[in-house]
């Protein structure tokens, strides 16, 4: 046998379920959908002094949508490898770093700027060139972990410890390497897009944090459609239900799991893409931070959840924002991991997920 | 199989031990060894590579001539680099090891305030003196013999700032966004909002934001300033958040000005900020554009040396290094003894009443902090740091 | 006789290397790098009991590390430096000898009680969630201390000296050393007797079979809190000892990137073996140090390097065994089990 993970004897105790999508003999303890999306949008989660004019407040919900559509990009890729491979790839958010590294080479190297001559194109060109080829290289970079770094250890059928372990010092790796090869000084993202900003009533909004939300949007609608409709998607469901059986009806375990990745890393190199774009300068340590939260907003949503990860991201979105508007900046991450800890406290399994059982 | 791999990776183990505890020994006497605590990466690290290019600069300088001469003999000059990355630990790390391991004579940085406060209070324990050129918050040398500076301080610059704004924007009411893990920008932050409010009266900093030094995202913050309508924005930030801020305000539809401080003066911030800081003030130690005599040489020549112009701090670490050197110098002697040496160099720092630095003249009173004049310069077009006005202590 | 031969050449050590110190035949440098092994030991044996004895995945051990830092620091100086908070210091500078292991011990008991704050939520979730909730508790822990102005917040706090000047003031030999290896030996001296006694056989019994075990009548539930607890105590102490070692504390010097630290010193250790973790420490320590010339590239070797253990040697340098698994001939050494 190829090896095991986790505890046999206590398959037999409990049922093992994991949830990629929403499946239909699910226990029905969950959150309809749309409930767990809405006390969000109501708005800052207290409001003692009540200083907050409606202006303000659309703008602050404007600017949490566009902030947490990141946090969401880059919960799906967590969630994705998560359901599939039951790992926690630490490595992501180092992932979403070189994506938006990446799109910075490509577009100076398209543009001409810092120095290099370049191609010389325009702006838009750049744009419309940088995009898919960022997500194509950043998936690259994805495959490229996994191959010579996950595979490996599963075939040795490793304890599921190790591969966590590998990845986050994968993840240390790409951050430091980084800062040693390209040295330490910031790289600030050439203007790609022309920033139109329309004001109405007071709150403004860039046609950038347009594009971001929307961005968030269809590609959380595109994974469901593939992970729901199509036959990989299919293939991925029951990877995650149970690995062992899935060689047996003919399905290659490897491939599907080279499209996971493929997925997941080219989401961040989106994500890193948008991230360059709205905010232009770049360090090697960026991915470090917005990796673990994002990881927590996948928790909180329920990992191995698409629609937990987009919930997950914009809830996330949404704390910050408030809590910063509220009250001042240095008790935002003290209220947001508190809220998501209490989250996790009253639903261990996340706002869609399912109990399951195993060990690390 | 297994059992000799444990083996032999413990005699490795025990091997490492044994060289590593052998190492260090031995010193040269011919040399004399200054530390500099500089921000080599981390948030800021364009300061801490003018600093390392200013030390340079001069170290050719003296070595070329055969060395420092101390009385009557020459000495080469060593320069020994740590790196604190912009962070407070590291830098209290680095000065130990510059104290400890590297046994220097003195040390020069850290450079920004939030690492100079911890690593002055090292140096100070240790007995070690230290210049840091680019400080200019009070806590750095306060109660703290051993700690000193070349930079002018920011009770000082606080209200250069705030008269500056009043005078050219006709400004009533301010706003301020400063990092509040940072001691420079939150101590200038408060000493700003003060000197404001006893000029314009109570409350007229209609608002008073902070954020956190990894934060990149200031919408929320940025949303209430603009709000709260105020005539101009003070950041007194360093260069990287400053150009995310300034974008982020104009993004939000702000079309007013700002008032910076100087730790926007690096190289880098026309790099990252681009057009939306075309046109803003800030105040800083000098101006390159418009100098003259010594510090016009030294501005050509390390512009001829390293293809930039050089920025604030450049300037300040090549003062701030001289003033260790001559102290070194009037100490008369280098005593085999590291400790009684770095008693004679501070006693010899403590001593210097007058300087005449490229960044202008400095006058100490026994304080280890100078008064000189500060500088508010312009940003034009080309991305230059232009000469606008200067003020100078009574 | 030979029985005590470990116990005796144990204190034998430490005598020399304080009488070394003190004629400063090795250089203060060095003596720093001793204390800070004996830290980073303290941290990875006492992680190595959660994540190594009891298989679970705790990812904040900063965080612990800094409330016993930050406790046992504002205790010194409230009580031996003159301070922002209540100005005059309240005791005289004599006392600093017996008031130093009682503010370590109140570092060690606020973080033991902080463990069990954290313990708690876990009984019901496992694996994954429990590196959650760890790791939300570290960035709590420290976005608290960064929003508590008058203990300086994200500048940090300063003023240990005055309470290590005290105690050489009475009596000049290099004391923190001393405190730092009396702190690594009771550490590991505790540690090894929690293990291998009744009591503490229930911990490895949770990691392989949690069920099983709480048929066997081991309290699963209890047995966590009280590995949690001895587990982040023990990080309080390391955290008291090394703020007072610096002479400064800053909330971010404990962060994710010192929990990501102290998990590679007990994975490269070998989880389940407290010499792994103790000479994974010292190597740890070591490799740090050696590899200072190569700057940045040091953090991009030491990832490497784990992931090519993980790869050919995933139980790490030791596995579970202990050094007297190894050398069987070292048993007649010493006397403990």
């Amino acid at each position: 046998m190829a090896g095991t993970s986790g505890s046999p004897p206590a398959l037999f105790f409990f049922k093992r379920t994991t949830t990629l999508w929403p499946s239909p003999n699910r226990p029905t303890g969950h959150c309809p959908k749309g409930r767990a999306v809405q006390p969000a949008r109501q708005g800052p989660i207290a409001q003692p002094q009540g200083k907050v004019s409606p202006v303000e407040f659309f703008q602050h919900i404007l600017n949490a949508l566009q902030f947490g559509s990141f946090y969401a990009l880059i919960a799906l890729g967590y969630t994705l490898v998560y359901g599939v491979l039951r790992l926690i790839n630490f490595a992501h958010g180092d992932i979403f770093m070189v994506g938006a590294y990446i799109a910075y080479f490509v577009a100076v190297l398209l543009l001409g700027g810092e120095g290099m001559h370049g191609l010389g194109l325009s702006p838009a060109l750049t744009l419309a060139i940088t995009v898919p080829v960022t997500m194509i290289l950043t998936s690259l970079v994805g495959v490229t972990l996994e191959r010579t770094m996950y595979r490996p250890l599963r075939r040795k059928g490793a304890d599921r410890l190790y591969v966590v372990i590998t990845a986050l010092m994968a993840g240390l790796m790409l951050e430091n390497g980084n800062l040693a090869l390209l040295g330490a000084s910031r790289k600030s993202f050439p203007e790609l897009m022309e920033k139109v900003v329309w004001t109405f009533g007071g709150v403004s909004v860039t046609n950038l944090k347009v594009v971001v939300i929307v961005a968030a949007i269809v590609v959380f609608v595109l994974l469901e459609f593939i992970v729901t409709k199509t036959k990989i998607g299919m293939a991925m469901r029951g990877i995650s239900y149970d690995k062992f059986a899935i060689p047996l009806m003919g399905i290659p375990l490897d491939t599907i799991i080279v499209v996971t990745f493929i997925l997941g890393s080219s989401m961040a190199g989106l994500a890193g893409i948008l991230y360059a774009m709205s905010y232009p300068i770049l360090e090697p340590y960026m991915g470090a931070l917005i990796g673990w939260k994002a990881f927590i907003a996948a928790v909180v949503g329920g990992i191995g959840d698409i629609r937990g990860a987009i919930v997950g991201g914009f809830l996330l979105g949404f704390i910050e924002i408030g809590v910063v508007a509220v009250f001042p900046s240095t008790l935002r991450d003290l209220f947001a991991f508190s809220v998501l800890l209490g989250i996790l406290w009253l639903k261990p399994t996340g706002l869609f997920g399912v109990a399951q059982t195993t060990k690390i | 199989m297994k059992r000799m791999t444990i083996k032999v990776l413990l005699v490795v183990l025990a091997m490492a031990l044994g060289a590593f505890a052998l190492m260090g020994c031995g010193q040269d006497s011919n040399v004399i060894k200054i530390g500099f605590n500089l921000e080599l990466t981390g948030d800021i690290p364009k300061v801490g590579e003018a600093s390392k290019f200013a030390a340079e600069m001069l170290k050719e300088d003296i070595n070329s001539k055969g060395g420092l001469e101390v009385g009557g003999k020459k000495y080469k000059l060593e320069f020994v680099y740590q790196d604190n990355e912009a962070k407070a630990d590291s830098a209290v790390n680095a000065a130990l090891k510059l104290i400890t391991q590297d046994s220097v004579v003195a040390i020069v940085g850290p450079n920004s305030s939030k690492q100079a406060i911890p690593a002055g209070g090292v140096c100070n324990d240790n007995q070690t003196p230290m210049v840091s050129p680019w400080s200019t918050n009070p806590d750095t040398t306060k109660d703290r013999p051993w700690v000193f500076r070349a930079a002018f301080l920011d009770p000082f610059q606080g209200p250069v700032a705030a008269n500056f704004a009043a005078k050219q924007f006709g400004a009533k009411t301010a706003a301020v966004l400063f990092d509040i893990a940072n001691d420079y920008s939150k101590g200038l932050a408060e000493i700003f909002k003060t000197e404001w409010e006893k000029k314009a009266g109570a409350g007229t900093v209609v608002a008073f934001e902070s954020h956190g030094t990894k934060d990149q995202d200031f919408s929320a913050q940025l949303t209430k300033i603009v709000a709260a309508k105020p005539d101009f924005i003070f950041v007194p930030d360093n260069y990287n958040q400053v150009a995310l801020i300034i974008k982020q305000a104009h993004d939000l539809g702000y079309k007013g000005p700002f008032m910076g401080s100087d730790a926007w003066g690096s190289a880098e911030l026309m790099t990252l900020c681009g057009k939306d800081c075309i046109g803003q003030f800030f105040s800083t130690h000098y101006a390159a554009a418009g100098a003259q005599g010594a510090t016009k040489e030294f501005i050509d020549r390390y512009n001829t040396k390293y293809k930039y112009v050089p920025d604030d701090v450049a300037a300040l670490t090549w003062d701030a290094t001289r003033l260790v050197l001559q102290a070194i110098q009037e100490a008369g002697k280098v005593e085999k003894d590291i400790k009684a040496e770095r008693k004679l160099v501070r006693d010899a720092l403590a001593n210097i009443k007058e300087f005449a630095g490229i960044t202008g003249t400095m006058k100490f009173h026994g304080t280890g902090d100078p008064d000189k004049c500060a500088v508010v310069v312009q940003i034009s077009p080309e991305g230059k740091f232009e000469f606008k006005e200067s003020v100078c202590p009574q | 006789m030979q029985k005590h031969t470990f116990t005796i050449s144990l204190f034998a050590g430490i005598f020399l290397l304080t009488v070394l110190a003190q004629f400063g035949v090795i250089n203060q440098y060095l003596v720093s790098v001793i204390m800070l092994m004996g830290v980073n030991i303290i941290l990875s044996t006492s992680l190595n009991l959660v994540n190594g004895y009891m298989g679970e995945f705790s990812c904040g051990h900063g965080g612990f590390m800094c409330v016993g830092a930050y406790v046992s620091s504002v205790v010194t100086v409230l009580c031996f430096s003159k301070n922002h908070i209540l100005g005059a210091p309240l005791l005289p500078p004599s006392l600093a000898l017996l008031a130093f292991p009682l503010a370590l011990a109140a570092g060690a008991a606020v973080a033991a009680v902080a463990g069990l704050v954290v313990a708690i939520p876990s009984f019901k979730t496992r694996g994954d969630y429990l590196a959650i909730i760890t790791l939300a508790a570290n960035y709590i822990v420290i976005s608290a201390i960064d929003n508590m102005e008058i203990i300086g917040g994200p500048r940090g706090f300063m003023g240990m000296n005055a309470t290590v000047n005290g105690m050489e003031g009475l009596l000049d030999i290099p004391w923190m050393l001393l405190w730092v290896l009396s702190g690594t030996v009771f550490t590991v001296w505790l540690l090894r007797r929690f293990v291998s006694s009744t009591l503490g056989k229930g911990v490895p019994a949770i990691a392989q079979d949690e069920i099983a075990a709480e048929i066997m009548s081991v309290d699963t539930n209890r047995m966590k809190l009280i590995a949690f607890m001895l587990s982040s105590g023990l990080a309080g102490l390391a955290g008291g000892l090394f703020a007072h070692i610096l002479g400064y504390v800053n909330p971010h010097s404990f962060d994710i990137m010192k929990s990501t630290e102290v998990m590679v010193m007990v994975y490269l250790g070998g989880m389940g073996s407290l010499s792994g973790a103790t000479l994974s420490a010292i190597l740890f320590t070591v490799l740090l140090e050696v590899l200072r010339p190569l700057e940045i590239w040091k953090w991009v070797v030491i990832p490497l390097l784990l992931i090519l253990l993980m790869q050919f040697r995933p139980e790490g340098i030791m596995g579970n065994k202990e050094l007297s698994d190894l050398f069987p001939k070292l048993k007649k050494y010493y006397s403990f089990k």
